[in-house]
C-alpha cells in the first residue's frame, strides 16, 4: 500500500504561473516589474516543487484532489516520482528561460512583450499540470491549456510564415487533442477510472485485444506532442517561434507533455505485463525506432540551426518513446532519465542557438564558421550539449542512453541494439560539423566578412549565463553527486512503485 | 399556507406584457424611459425566476391555476425542474441583451427606440409564456406572439433584413401550423388540451394512428421552428441580419426554447414510454450528427461573422438534439437522461450569446462585417477581441470551457448509449469548429494591415465599445469559464438530475 499525504502543495505550484501570468497582464505597460513577476513567479513554483521532494523520496505520494467531476474521476493531482521529475524540470528550466528571455526579447526589441510573457507563464502552468495530474482527464485538460496557451507564442512573430506556422501546430496538436479525448473517455468506459496506477488499471479481461488496440492507437495519435514521425511536422515548423519559445516549449515543456503521456499511458494505465501480453510494445518500438533513424537523417539535411535541432528533438523524444516500449526496468529508467537530461542538454542547445542569433543575427549553419573564436562560452556550451546528445561523456546523455542500450538487451532485442548505435552514429554526423565550423572553419569570403565577424562579441549576460548554468548541470548529471542521486532515486522509485 | 413565491410564474408573463404596453405609453412622452422600464421590468422578472427555481428545487412543482377554474378545464401553469432551469437561463439572456442594447439601438435604429423595446418585451412575454404553461395550446399562442415579435425584430434594419424576416415568417408559420394540426388531433381523440391531463390520456391510445400523425406533426412543426437540419434555411440570414442583441436572444435562447418546447412535448404530453416504443429517438440522433458535421461546414464556407455563427448554431442545436435523443439511453449519473442536453441550453445560451455581442461591437464601431476586414481589432479592441477569444474556445471544446464540459457529457452519453459513431462526430465537429473560429481570431490578432510593414509602429488608438456594453460581453465570457468549471464540479447537476426524476429517465440521483 502506497503512504499518500494530503496537502496543497501541488495546487500551490500550479497557483504560482496562474497568478504570475495575471500580474503580468497587470503590469503590461511598465517591463521591469512585469519580469520581476515572471521571475518571481518561476522561483517561487520551482521552490514548491521542490518541496515536494523530500516527501516523494520517503516513498509517499503527495495527493490533492478538489472535487469529483464523474463516479471514479476526481478532479486533482496525485504526485509520484516520475510527475514530479517532469514538473521539476520544466519548473527548474522555466527560471533560466525567464532569464534568458528577458535578455533575448530585448535585446531584439520584439514587439507584444506582454503577451509573450502572459502566455509563457499559462505554458507552464499546463505543462506541470501535466506533470502533477492525478488522472487522464485532469491530465487532458492540462494538456490543451497548453496547446492553446502556445499557440501565440508559436505565432509571435505574425508573418504569414509564422501564422503558418501556428495554424499548422493548431490543426496537429488540437486534432491530436481529439483523439486524446476519444481515448480518455473510452478508457473510462472500459476501466471506469482513469488514475493513473503503478502496473496499469487495465487487465486482459476489460476489453477485446482489437479494443485496447484501438485504443492504444488512439493513445498514439492523441500525444502528437511526442512528435513521432508522420506525425511530426509542426516541430521543425513551429521554430519560427522565438528561440526561448523554442527552447522551453519545444524542447522541454511541449514534447515532454507528449511524451510523458505516452509513458504514463504505457506504465500507468496498461502496464507493462498488458503490453507485453498484447505485444503492443513491439510495435512501439519499431515506430519510434523508425523515427530515431528518420529523423536524424532529415537534420543531417538542414542548415537552419534550429531546425536542425527540431529534427534532433523529435529524433531523441522517440529515444524516449524507444526506452518505454523496451518494457523492461532498463529501458524504462533510461526513457525516464532521459526526460529531464534531454531537457537540459536540448535547451542548452536552443539557448546557444538563440544568442548565436542574437549576437550575429546569423541562423544558418553554413554561416557560423569561426564562431566559436568570438563566441567561446556559448560555443563551449553547445559542445557540451551537442556531447550530450550523442551519448558521449562527459555530458548526461551518457548515462540515459546507457540505460537504453541495456533495456535492448534486457529485452533481448539485438535488432533494436544495432537500432540505437546506428542512431547514435547519425547524432555524430549531424551534430560535430556544427562544433568544428564553429572553432576551426575558416571565414569564407572577403575581408569585410571577416571584420564584421570580429564584431560579433558574446550575447547580453542575462543569455550567456543561463545557457552555462544549463551545460554545466548536463555535465553535474553524469558524475555522482546528491542531485544526481536524487534523480536517480526517483526514477526508481517510480519504476519499483 | 402558499408562499407567494407561487404567484410568480403567472407574474412574469403579465409583468413583462405590462411593460410592454407601458414602454409603448411611456416611451411616448419620454424616448429615454423605454430601455429603462425594460431593463427594470427584466431584472423583477429574473429575480423571481430564481426565486422559482429554488422554490421547486426545495419545496417542489408549482401549479397555478388562471382564475381558478381547475386544471382539465382552465389554463394552468405549471413550473418544475425543467421550465424553471429554462426560465432562469431565458431572463439572464434577456437582461444582459436588453443591457447591451441601450447604447447599440440609439446608435443602429435611432428612430425605432420605443417600439424596439416595446416589441423586445412582448417577445419576453411569449418566450416566458411557452415556458411556464401548462396547457398546449395555450403554449402555441405563446409560440405565435414569440414568432411574431421575432419577425418584428428581425425586419426592424430595414432592406436585407426584410427578406430574411419574410423567409423567416413563411418558415415559422407553417411550423406552427404542424404544430396547431398536432394539437388539434390530439384533442380529437383525448378531448383535453392540459398537458399533465394529455399525459394521464394518452397512454391507452399509444398505438392510435392519429396520436402517431400528432407526434409527427410535433416534431416537424418544432424542428422547423428550432432550425433543426435539414429545417434550418430561414436561420442564418434571419439571424445575421437582425440587431446584433436580437441575433444574440434569437441564436441564444429563442430556439432553444422550441427545443424546450419539443422535450415538454415528448416526455410531458407523450412520455418516455411512448418513445421507446418508437425508433423516433434514434432517428433524430442521426439527424442531428449530421446537423453538426453539416452546419460547421457551412459554417467554414462563410465570410461574414453573423452568418458564420448562425450556421454554428444549426450545428449546435445539432448537439442539443443529439444529447436529447440520447436521452433515453443514457442511465448512468451524472450524465443520464436529458442532462447533457439541459446542460448545452445553457452553455450555447453563454457563447453564443457572447459572440454575437461582440459581432454587435464590431459592427457598431466600424460596421464591420465581413472578417477579412477585422484585422488589427484585437489591438484596436482589446477587451472585446478577449472576450471573443474565450467564447470561440469554449466553441471549440478547451477545458475548462462550457463548451468543454458539455462535448464531455454527450460524448460520455454516447459512449454508455454504444454509439460510437456519435463520440466521432463530436470530435470531428471540435475540430471544425476550430477551423472557422480560428480563422476569425488570427485575423484578429496575428494578420498584419497591408501596408504597414512593422509591426511594432502599428499602434492603432484603442478604440473601445462603450461599457455598457462591454459589461454584458464580459458577464458571457466570464461565465464560458465559471460555469465550465462550475459543472465540472457537478455543482448544478442536481438541478438537471430532477429533471430525468421527474420524467421518470432515472430512478433517483
Amino acid at each position: 500500500m502506497i503512504d499518500m499525504t494530503e496537502s496543497i502543495q501541488p495546487l500551490l505550484a500550479l497557483l504560482c504561473p496562474a497568478l504570475g501570468s495575471i500580474l503580468i497582464l497587470i503590469y503590461g505597460k511598465r517591463p521591469n516589474v512585469r519580469e520581476a513577476w515572471t521571475l518571481l513567479a518561476s522561483c517561487f513554483q520551482f521552490l514548491i516543487v521542490l518541496s515536494m521532494v523530500p516527501t516523494i523520496l520517503d516513498g509517499k505520494r503527495v495527493a490533492c484532489y478538489l472535487f469529483s467531476m464523474f463516479p471514479g474521476i476526481d478532479f486533482g493531482f496525485h504526485v509520484d516520482a516520475f510527475g514530479l521529475l517532469f514538473a521539476l524540470t520544466a519548473s527548474s528550466l522555466w527560471i533560466l528561460v525567464s532569464i534568458y528571455s528577458i535578455g533575448y526579447m530585448r535585446a531584439l526589441k520584439e514587439h507584444a512583450q506582454t503577451r509573450f510573457y502572459f502566455c509563457f507563464a499559462l505554458a507552464i502552468l499546463g505543462a506541470v499540470g501535466v506533470a502533477l495530474s492525478g488522472n487522464l482527464v485532469t491530465m487532458y485538460i492540462f494538456y490543451e491549456i497548453l496547446t492553446v496557451s502556445t499557440y501565440p507564442l508559436v505565432a509571435h512573430e505574425q508573418s504569414s510564415e509564422a501564422l503558418f506556422a501556428g495554424r499548422k501546430y493548431l490543426a496537429y496538436l488540437l486534432t491530436g487533442g481529439c483523439f486524446l479525448l476519444g481515448a480518455v473517455v473510452l478508457t473510462y468506459s472500459i476501466a471506469g477510472t482513469t488514475n493513473f496506477r503503478p502496473g496499469g488499471i487495465f487487465t486482459g479481461t476489460m476489453a477485446s485485444r482489437s479494443m485496447f488496440l484501438i485504443l492504444f492507437v488512439l493513445f498514439i495519435i492523441g500525444f502528437m506532442k511526442a512528435a513521432y514521425m508522420p506525425f511530426h511536422s509542426w516541430l521543425p515548423t513551429a521554430m519560427v517561434a522565438p528561440t526561448p519559445v523554442s527552447a522551453l516549449l519545444h524542447a522541454v515543456a511541449v514534447v515532454k507533455a507528449g511524451v510523458f503521456g505516452v509513458v504514463r499511458t504505457v506504465t500507468y494505465i496498461y502496464g507493462v505485463d498488458l503490453m507485453q501480453e498484447l505485444s503492443l510494445g513491439i510495435l512501439l518500438a519499431s515506430f519510434a525506432g523508425f523515427t530515431m533513424i528518420v529523423a536524424s537523417l532529415f537534420a543531417i539535411a538542414e542548415d537552419n540551426l534550429k531546425r536542425r535541432l527540431a529534427y534532433s528533438t523529435i529524433s531523441q523524444l522517440a529515444y524516449i518513446v524507444f526506452g518505454v516500449a523496451l518494457l523492461s526496468p532498463a529501458g524504462i529508467t533510461g526513457a525516464m532519465l532521459h526526460i529531464p537530461f534531454h531537457g537540459f542538454m536540448k535547451i542548452t542547445l536552443f539557448l546557444c542557438a538563440g544568442s548565436i542569433l542574437v549576437a550575429s543575427g546569423k541562423r544558418n549553419i553554413s554561416e557560423m564558421a569561426g564562431i566559436g573564436r568570438t563566441m567561446p562560452i556559448t560555443m563551449l556550451a553547445f559542445t557540451v550539449g551537442a556531447l550530450g546528445m550523442c551519448g558521449l561523456p562527459p555530458a548526461c546523455g551518457f548515462i540515459s542512453k546507457w540505460f537504453l542500450g541495456l533495456g535492448t538487451v534486457e529485452s533481448n532485442s539485438l535488432f533494436f541494439l544495432t537500432v540505437l548505435l546506428i542512431s547514435s552514429l547519425l547524432d555524430v554526423i549531424y551534430f560535430f560539423p556544427i562544433v568544428c565550423i564553429a572553432f576551426f572553419g575558416n571565414p569564407r569570403g572577403a575581408k569585410s566578412n571577416l571584420n564584421e565577424n570580429r564584431k560579433i562579441k558574446e550575447a547580453p549576460m542575462s543569455m550567456v549565463i543561463p545557457l552555462a548554468i544549463t551545460a554545466l548541470f548536463s555535465i553535474i548529471f553524469s558524475f555522482p553527486n546528491p542531485i544526481t542521486n536524487a534523480v536517480l532515486d526517483l526514477v526508481r522509485l517510480a519504476i519499483t512503485r | 399556507m402558499s408562499s407567494v413565491v407561487e404567484h410568480f410564474p403567472v407574474l412574469v408573463v403579465v409583468v413583462s406584457l405590462l411593460s410592454a404596453i407601458t414602454i409603448f405609453v411611456a416611451g411616448w412622452i419620454n424616448r429615454k424611459t423605454a430601455c429603462y422600464i425594460s431593463i427594470a421590468t427584466l431584472l423583477g422578472q429574473f429575480i423571481a425566476s430564481l426565486f422559482i427555481l429554488h422554490h421547486v428545487m426545495t419545496i417542489g412543482s408549482i401549479h397555478y391555476r388562471l382564475g381558478g377554474w381547475v386544471p382539465p378545464w382552465g389554463i394552468e401553469y405549471v413550473m418544475d425542474a425543467l421550465n424553471g432551469y429554462v426560465l432562469v437561463v431565458l431572463l439572464f439572456l434577456g437582461l444582459v441583451c436588453a443591457i447591451y442594447s441601450k447604447r447599440n439601438i440609439e446608435h443602429e435604429l435611432p428612430q425605432k427606440v420605443v417600439s424596439f423595446y416595446t416589441i423586445y418585451q412582448l417577445l419576453i412575454t411569449g418566450l416566458c409564456g411557452i415556458i411556464v404553461t401548462g396547457d398546449i395550446f395555450n403554449m402555441y399562442v405563446f409560440i405565435e406572439i414569440t414568432c411574431l415579435s421575432a419577425y418584428a425584430l428581425i425586419a426592424s434594419r430595414g432592406k436585407i433584413a426584410l427578406k430574411a424576416s419574410f423567409t423567416y415568417l413563411v418558415l415559422g408559420s407553417i411550423g406552427a401550423c404542424f404544430f396547431l394540426l398536432g394539437i388539434g388531433f390530439l384533442y380529437s381523440v383525448t378531448g383535453s388540451l392540459n398537458i399533465h391531463d394529455l399525459s394521464l390520456l394518452l397512454p391507452p391510445l399509444y398505438g392510435n394512428r392519429v396520436v402517431l400523425a400528432a407526434f409527427v406533426f410535433f416534431i416537424v412543426g418544432l424542428s422547423i421552428k428550432m432550425a433543426f437540419f435539414p429545417l434550418h434555411t430561414w436561420l442564418p440570414d434571419a439571424h445575421a441580419f437582425a440587431p446584433s442583441e436580437i441575433s444574440a436572444m434569437l441564436s441564444g435562447i429563442i430556439i432553444e426554447v422550441s427545443t424546450y418546447a419539443f422535450i415538454r412535448v415528448a416526455f410531458s404530453v407523450f412520455t418516455v414510454n411512448f418513445i421507446k416504443l418508437l425508433p423516433v429517438f434514434e432517428i433524430i440522433s442521426w439527424v442531428a450528427a449530421i446537423a453538426i458535421v453539416v452546419g460547421s461546414i457551412l459554417a467554414i464556407t462563410q465570410s461574414n461573422l453573423k452568418r458564420m455563427l448562425a450556421y454554428s448554431s444549426v450545428a449546435n442545436m445539432g448537439y442539443i438534439m443529439l444529447a436529447v435523443g440520447l436521452s433515453t439511453s443514457a442511465t448512468r449519473y451524472p450524465w443520464s437522461g436529458l442532462t447533457p442536453a439541459s446542460m448545452h441550453i445553457l452553455n450555447h445560451a453563454l457563447m453564443k450569446g457572447c459572440l454575437f455581442l461582440v459581432a454587435g461591437a464590431f459592427i457598431y464601431k466600424g460596421n464591420l462585417w465581413e472578417i477579412k476586414d477585422f484585422q488589427g481589432l484585437g489591438r484596436k479592441m482589446p477587451y472585446t477581441c478577449a472576450a471573443f477569444v474565450i467564447a470561440a474556445i469554449s466553441m471549440i471544446g478547451v477545458p475548462p470551457s462550457v463548451g468543454f464540459a458539455s462535448k464531455l457529457y454527450i460524448i460520455l452519453a454516447s459512449l454508455e448509449a454504444k454509439q460510437f459513431v456519435f463520440v466521432g462526430v463530436l470530435l470531428l465537429s471540435s475540430l471544425l469548429n476550430l477551423v472557422y473560429f480560428w480563422r476569425v481570431i488570427e485575423t484578429m490578432y496575428m494578420k498584419v494591415e497591408e501596408g504597414t510593414e512593422h509591426i511594432h509602429t502599428s499602434r492603432a488608438p484603442r478604440d473601445e465599445i462603450p461599457l455598457s456594453m462591454l459589461i454584458p460581453v464580459w458577464i458571457l465570457s466570464s461565465l464560458c469559464i465559471v460555469m465550465g468549471i462550475l459543472w465540472l464540479t457537478k455543482i448544478p447537476i442536481p438541478i438537471l438530475n430532477r429533471v430525468n426524476v421527474l420524467f421518470g429517465l432515472v430512478g433517483g440521483p
